[in-house]
């Protein structure tokens, strides 16, 4: 076919199922080459690190935990200060102005603390660790890994990724923290709630159940943003260009997976809830 | 006279068989069959492109063949698992062309990176190991530098510091001498030859520094688009009548590079 023939009318009635064609087969290659990939990670937890990979982890707890510690603090003291402000109107409105000391508690410990801390975790450290394991992967240092009889996924993989699931319900508890200071000090410094019955309601909504729905969720994220930021990283394309995509990639696709968790988690765990304290709700 | 691939030699330690690579569409390696003869220094030579660095990875199965055998002392490597090939890498050091040293790691700490993680070797025997292969490479008292603050050249040495760390029998070189002075290049040049005739280390140079190439190898394979299409001593070399082999050696340009300036 020349330059010049027009393409077959074929093509143009089938352009479009061969674009969403392309679309399923490669969604369906980077799932399986992730699975994969997530097995890879699993395999090496079970065998344990070696010296490189412990130093590694306690280096990536330093940095994606202790680091982040203020800025998982701040953004959870002001978003528990705003969720206050914005739902006192209504609550007095109907009498219950009283009650925002369950309703804080509540939103901060099993939704607002996990998710943020996710968020800010995918963006600030999920990227970052991207752009690092794409830049060893473009300079050929995992492939010298390979050459030197190392596992580059049990070496570098295995700790960030168990850096992060270890770190991630440690600092959802930090941002659950300032977020319940947030709302009580709006709640009882500027909108006049009695403090004591603050502090009752709050007792009265939140039980350990609920403490642990926020920090089982805070796990499954850590565990997605650690293996998704490898997975990208290992997989990155050539040069800056691909380094920057990856990083990009995975912070989009971790946060999408943050999110869909979070329904699925919700779902299953408030079920569970149900199914062995049929006679309690898990809201009050 | 150009001669025909050698698949068959019995002193071999690396054969290649009928290996062939691709990316896509791009044929990388067609076909190719070599023999790597052991505690000798075998030279690949080619334009950039033709599949130099492809086929040193494949020794040690970075990269698979899509068709054909690689083999290891007889051993078939390319179809051995990631575990299966640990025994094999950690008998051959890979020096990478752009050093591919660890950032997080001191200079010191890279050296000692392969001893410590096959975890044969005391401390005081690893630190007394960095210090030898830092002399070597004229690089004495760089341990606790980082590779950030070594230039390119200097991050090389250290690579190539880091590949003989385990004594290996094989040592493959990806570009040892590119982005060094004269003088530290014939230092690499003089190391070349001091592992393969004091410790038995065979070689397999992949360069583009043709005065480089003819004093180490004992042999040099001129790869073009995959192919081999010349082989043999540094003197039979020099004297082949091939074209594409003298343009490369004697570093001119022929017409075809030239046509594009044409249009200038």
């Amino acid at each position: 076919m020349t330059p010049a023939d027009p393409p077959p009318n074929r093509s143009s009635i089938l352009m479009p199922l061969e674009f969403l064609g392309n679309i399923c087969v490669s969604f369906v290659l980077t799932l399986g080459d992730f699975v994969r990939f997530f097995m890879a990670i699993l395999a090496g937890t079970l065998r344990g690190m070696d010296r490189f990979g412990l130093h590694e982890m306690f280096s990536q707890m330093f940095d994606l935990g202790t680091l982040s510690i203020p800025v998982v603090m701040l953004t959870g003291f002001f978003i528990g200060a705003v969720l206050v402000i914005e739902a006192y109107p209504q609550f007095h409105a109907l009498g219950l102005a009283s009650r925002l000391g369950s309703v804080t508690v509540l939103s901060v410990v099993k939704q607002i603390g996990p998710v943020l801390t996710g968020v800010m975790l995918a963006g600030r450290v999920g990227g970052a660790m991207t752009a690092e394991l794409g830049t060893m992967c473009v300079t050929e240092q995992i492939e010298a890994l390979r050459s030197m009889a190392a596992e580059p996924v049990r070496t570098l993989a295995v700790p960030r990724v168990l850096a992060c699931v270890v770190m991630t319900p440690i600092l959802t508890i930090f941002s659950d923290i300032l977020g319940i200071f947030g709302g009580w000090l709006i709640a009882v410094h500027v909108q006049g709630i009695n403090n004591d019955q603050f502090w009752h309601y709050a007792r009265v909504g939140v039980d350990i159940y609920t403490i642990n729905t926020g920090l089982i969720k805070a796990l499954f994220f850590g565990l997605a943003i650690g293996a998704i930021a490898c997975y990208k990283g290992f997989r990155c394309g050539n040069g800056a260009q691909g380094v920057g995509r990856a990083c990009t990639e995975a912070f989009v696709t971790s946060f999408i997976v943050i999110l869909i968790l979070n329904l699925v988690l919700a779902l299953l765990l408030t079920n569970i809830y149900v199914m062995f304290w049929p006679n309690q709700s898990p809201i009050l | 006279m150009i001669q025909p691939p050698n698949d068959k030699s019995d002193q071999a330690i690396i054969r290649f068989a009928d290996v062939h690579k691709r990316f896509g569409s791009l044929v990388v390696l067609d076909g190719l069959s070599l023999a790597i003869p052991a505690d000798r220094t075998t030279v690949i030579i080619g334009p950039s492109g033709t599949g130099k660095s492809v086929l040193l990875k494949h020794i040690v199965g970075l990269l698979q063949p899509d068709q054909g055998n690689v083999y290891f002392h007889q051993q078939r490597i390319n179809e051995l698992s990631e575990r299966q090939l640990e025994p094999i890498r950690k008998r051959i050091g890979f020096l990478f062309q752009m050093g591919a040293l660890f950032d997080s790691m001191s200079v010191g700490e890279n050296i000692a990176f392969p001893l410590r993680y096959q975890g044969l070797n005391s401390e005081r025997d690893i630190q007394q190991i960095i210090g030898e292969k830092l002399a070597v490479v004229g690089l004495s008292g760089s341990e606790k530098k980082m590779p950030g603050d070594l230039s390119g050249g200097q991050k090389k040495r250290v690579a190539l510091a880091r590949a003989i760390a385990m004594d290996p029998e094989v040592v493959l070189y990806d570009e040892p001498t590119t982005g060094l002075d004269p003088i530290r290049a014939d230092v690499i040049n003089e190391l070349i030859l001091k592992l393969k005739e004091e410790l038995k280390v065979t070689g397999i140079v992949v360069t583009h520094d043709m005065a480089s190439a003819f004093k180490v190898a004992d042999q040099i394979v001129m790869l073009l688009n995959g192919k081999i299409i010349a082989q043999g001593t540094p003197e039979q070399i020099k004297t082949m009548e091939n074209e594409d082999l003298r343009h490369f050696i004697e570093g001119r340009a022929n017409a075809e590079d030239l046509k594009a300036l044409h249009r200038l």
